[in-house]
């Protein structure tokens, strides 16, 4: 994950309280989007930015997994993601990300 | 369970992009979407 949006995820944990933040992610692989799930949760895994060594916490979903998906307006939904839902490895993000939250997220 | 929770959406150019996110979101309890950028992973 971007060095620059672990700064920021950082301080929006700081100013609003880890308890009141949700990350929703957007990613295309599952392997990507479990890595930014852990480095909200975790840390950064890479001990590369400023989340190394910091576990947050954080709820974090992917915006396909249902819990979300059933919060979303349907007619949002099939306008702005159902495109693209077609495309990607929906079953593989969502065992990905979920694996992480359940495991490091104190906010689930 | 979005309801009243300050929202940050990472969004992913190959994937799902930040604004499609949000404009979702706004639909749902959340109190405020905070944060939206969209990645690129190449």
């Amino acid at each position: 994950m971007d060095l620059e949006n672990q700064q920021r995820i950082k301080d929006l944990a700081d100013k609003h309280g880890a308890e009141n933040l949700v990350v929703i992610l957007g990613g295309a692989e599952a392997e990507a989007s479990g890595l930014a799930c852990e480095t909200v949760t975790n840390g950064d895994p890479t001990f590369a930015g400023p989340l190394a060594g910091v576990p947050l916490g954080l709820a974090c979903y992917h915006v396909v997994e249902p819990e979300i998906k059933a919060e979303i307006d349907d007619q949002v939904y099939d306008d702005q993601i159902s495109m693209m839902e077609m495309v990607l490895d929906v079953d593989a993000i969502v065992e990905e990300v979920k694996t992480y939250r359940e495991k490091y997220s104190e906010y689930k | 369970m979005l309801e009243s929770k300050k929202i940050a959406i990472l969004g992913d150019r190959d994937g799902i992009p930040g604004p499609a996110i949000e404009e979702c979101l706004e639909t749902t309890g959340a109190d405020e979407v905070v944060f939206t950028t969209t990645e690129c992973f190449v």
